[in-house]
Order: structure tokens, then sequence, then C-alpha cells
């Protein structure tokens, strides 16, 4: 691991600044993804801005009948707090598949969105990678792919958005509020949040050098069923091969955004609008300019037939 | 090294820790020495207080939790398995949760409360949990073992608190110490020797007495 300065920061906007002035900053949250590219030099920042000081920690109803999230609430506290359990199923579903017990214990509700993706060419520093070192190509085209995106994806990377949580959030139209160096704040709708690779594959998201994720704010309760389907190559603790957050209504219709599919949590207006009609219609609009490789075109059915479980458990009469 | 000496008392952890630090006063002068050497490496003071003991450190800022306890403490119950918080060898207790210390840095840790293997019980007076694994031979290398069992007796915990998880069927209600909720909780704790169905066992049987 390259050697670093740290200090805790007093305050969102103070943080914010500081990463915004200091060359090779970076802020430091519950570090469980950013500690472990560190010791592979992949992340190799010269000072940390541990953000643990802020009271980011709270979860708060909002004006509008929604919740705010700090985004220093951990993935546990998050998925076990009452009125996610009740109203937002599908949130604390997405969490609890996700990882161990030890990580969410200590990852933040930032830290998850921001998590970098796990292409085994972006992990190993001898093989080219786009998104780790710009212009040096993608080893995953034409390379050992069958984990990487099948839709979204550019000629430079095939890299997939690895989280659980942030489908979830793309589900229920979270939206994710920052502070600035200026001190200004905004709020990122989730479905602008994160980026496609396109020609710059190494910038994961919107945010601006220094802006720093203050909480996500969740709209009031879309009521219906919340699901979570997961499928991957382990019962638990393993990413996604391709996963389904779901919120479907009585009469059928609902939101789908699929996860391990694509640089960012794919969900497709047109796609949700044939929720009525089946998985195989929702596929066929979720997927239609996928570009899968020989080895991930496997993807598409098993996010049908994940899909298609989903509704039959919404139709199945409640137990 | 006093390896001459009639009294030396040769274990296997006293020829790891010589040769450790053998290796370290090799390594560090040619490093300092070197003509284009970077800056000295940051330090910071760092106060834990690990099974009810305080300590006050300077540490490197880059050492983990978990070397903080092995390297500097000595507490070497604590084991680096991956140091990617793949394998879950390396979990300790943190102000009463269970994390992993390979992830996690000490300078994050200023004022917090630690428990490791050493701290739950002694050879003398083990923990319920220690007791159980013994009973059960819940292992056979024993190299995950503190590591499994700092995670087991945290999962208890957490279904004693109503923490939900994956295999819960339905969301509001309070999970319960069944095989298949203790299963799902320990899947951050990779048994190379494959003891899981003894492990659950001890588990079963700990969890059986708190119930």
């Amino acid at each position: 691991m390259k050697s670093f300065t740290y200090e805790r920061a007093t305050s969102p906007a103070q943080a914010a600044a500081i990463v915004a002035r200091t060359p090779g900053a970076k802020f430091l949250g519950g570090g469980t993804n950013l500690l472990d590219l560190m010791k592979l030099e992949i992340e190799t920042p010269t000072h940390l801005v541990d953000v643990q000081d802020l009271k980011l920690d709270r979860i708060e109803k909002t004006r509008e009948g929604g919740l705010r999230i700090g985004a220093l609430v951990t993935n546990t506290a998050l998925s076990a707090d009452e009125r996610v359990r009740r109203d937002y199923g599908v949130l604390a579903r997405a969490i609890q598949a996700g990882a161990s017990g030890q990580l969410r214990n200590k990852a933040t509700t930032a830290g998850n969105l921001l998590q970098r993706t796990r292409c085994p060419y972006f992990y190993d520093p001898n093989m080219p990678c786009n998104k780790r070192k710009p212009g040096s190509g993608c080893s995953a085209i034409g390379g050992y792919s069958r984990q990487l995106a099948v839709v979204g994806s550019s000629d430079k990377c095939i890299a997939t958005y690895p989280g659980d949580m942030a489908q979830a959030m793309r589900v229920l139209d979270a939206a994710v509020e920052t502070v600035k160096a200026d001190g200004t704040t905004r709020a990122i709708p989730i479905a602008d949040f994160h980026r496609l690779p396109g020609d710059r594959p190494e910038i994961d998201n919107v945010l601006e050098r220094g802006e720093l994720i203050t909480g996500i704010a969740l709209p009031k309760p879309l009521g219906g069923q919340h699901f979570y389907q997961k499928v991957r190559d382990r019962a638990s603790y393993a990413f996604a091969l391709v996963s389904v957050a779901a919120v479907i209504q009585k009469d059928g219709s609902g939101r789908v955004s699929f996860g391990g599919v694509a640089h960012k949590p794919w969900r497709v207006a047109a796609a949700d609008a044939a929720l009525p009609q089946g998985a195989q219609a929702v596929a066929q609009r979720a997927f239609a300019e996928a570009r899968p490789t020989e080895d991930n075109r496997f993807k598409i059915p098993l996010a049908t037939r994940a899909l298609a479980s989903v509704i039959a458990q919404a139709k199945a009469p409640r137990a | 090294m006093v390896s001459g000496s009639a009294e030396f008392e040769i274990s296997r952890r006293g020829v790891l820790a010589c040769s450790g630090a053998a290796v370290a006063l090799t390594a560090v002068p040619a490093e300092a020495q070197g003509p284009t050497a970077a800056a000295a490496p940051a330090t910071l003071p760092v106060t834990l207080t690990v099974n009810g003991t305080r300590h006050d450190l300077t540490l490197d800022t880059r050492t983990t939790l978990l070397d903080t306890l092995r390297e500097h403490l000595h507490l070497t119950g604590t084991k680096k398995g991956c140091d990617h918080g793949q394998c879950g060898a390396c979990t300790v207790i943190v102000n009463g949760e269970r994390i992993n210390s390979c992830l996690s840095l000490a300078v994050q840790h200023q004022g917090d409360k630690v428990t490791t293997i050493e701290g739950l019980g002694t050879p003398d007076k083990l923990h319920p949990m220690q007791a159980a694994f013994v009973k059960h031979d819940g292992f056979q290398c024993g190299y995950c073992t503190p590591g499994q069992i700092c995670s087991a007796v945290s999962v208890l915990d957490e279904i004693r608190r109503g923490i939900p998880s994956h295999v819960q069927a339905d969301l509001t209600e309070k999970p319960g110490f069944t095989n298949i909720e203790m299963r799902e909780r320990m899947s951050g704790n990779i048994c190379r020797c494959g003891a899981y169905s003894n492990i659950l066992d001890a588990m079963s049987d700990v969890a059986g007495e708190r119930a």
C-alpha cells in the first residue's frame, strides 16, 4: 500500500473542500472497498479524509412522506430499520442479499453506491484495463467475460456495476444528495448517478471532484409487493450473475431494475410498461440493445427467468 | 538469537516472531538509506481498548486493525487469511459488532473497544462458544477458528437483536435461531477444512442454552 496522510473531517462542506483542493485526496467511509483496492495499489490516494464523525448516520422522515438515509448509515442498520423493512422491502432485501455480515456492519450507504467494479481485469494490475489505466485497453473483451456486462457496454469497457443496494434504489427512484466544495448542495436522481462506460470507463458516476454524498432520499412508499431475486454462483456471499429488483402492484404493473448486467442499475421505461405482459415482454425491451459475449449470453435468459419467478411469486396467493 | 540458551523453549510462534524481526531489520535500513528515499511514512497516535486493556500506540497510517492486533499488540489469535475481506479469518468484534479487521485502518478506530478471541475466554475459562467448538469438533486445522468463533458469538447476538437476513421469509418478523439462519449469517467465514456442519452444531448448542 502507498503511504498516505489522514485526517478526520468535522463538517460535510469542510470534507468536500479538503478533497477538492488536495491532489490525490479521497474520502474514507467504511473503507471496505477502498482498503481492498489500496492494498492492490489500484487506488493510490495520498491523503484520506475520514468522514465518520460527520453525524450522517441517521434515517429520518422527509416532509414529502419519504425517508432520508444518512450517507454513513451502515448496510446492517439500513436493512434492519423498521420503516425500511415495512415500506421499502426491496431495499432491505437487496442489502441482505449482498456481501457478508461483517462487511454489512462496516460498509456505508454512500460507499455501497460508490463501490467499484469486480471485473477480474480491473483487479489484476498486470493486465490492461481502461477503467484502471485509461487508454491501456480492455482485457475483458475477448477475455474471461462470464460475469460482465451484456448491455450498455462500449468498445472500451464491459465492466458491471456490482452492487445490490443500488438496484433497489433505482426501482424506488431515490435521489443522491451531495455537497460540493463551495458548500452548494444538489440532489442527483439515481437514474443519472451512475454512468455508462462510453469512451471514459474510468469515470463511474457524475460526482465532481470533492463532491461528497451526504444522504439518499427515498420518495414516499410505493406500496405493492417488493422483491429482490439474486442469482449467483453460491447461495450466499457472492456477486450477482444477474439480479432483479422489482415492485409489483396488484394490477400487475410495476417497476423492475436488473443487476449484474450493465455498468449501472439497468431499468428501462418501456420494459417497466411491459410488466403486465410478463417476463419475456419485459426482457425483450430491457435487453433490446444487448451486446453479450459468447461467455455471458446466458445472462439474458437467466434474467428473464429470474423475473418470471418474481412475477409468479407476486401472483401467488399470500400465505 | 538466543537459540543456544538451554532455558530457551523453542515454540513455532517464537521462531516465527524472531524471523519476522530479522526480515524487518534487513528491510527497513535499505529503504531508508536509498538515495531517492521518499518522505518518512505518515504516522499518527491511536488509542484502542482491546479486551479491556487500553493501548496508546503510534502507527503508520497504513496499518490495518488486523496488523495492529497481531504485529503491535502481539495478539496473534486473530488470523490473516486473504487480507481482502473474503475469508473472515480476521473477524473481531468492535464496539459490539463483528467486522473484518483486515479491511479497517487502525486510525479509523480511535477510542474503539475491540474484542478478539483472546478476550472472549481463556484456556482456563472458555467462552461457551469456545467450549462448544471443542465439544462438537468445530474445526480441523484451526486457522479460521478464531474468526469463526468471533463471528458465531456475534451471529447469535444479531439474531437476538432481530437483525434481519437474506433467508427470512417475512421481513417484519423476528428471526429465529434456526440452522438456515445461522448458515446464511456465517457465510463470510470460510473454512478450508469444511468443518461447517460441526460449527453449526456448536452454534445450535449455545443458542439452545440461550433460547
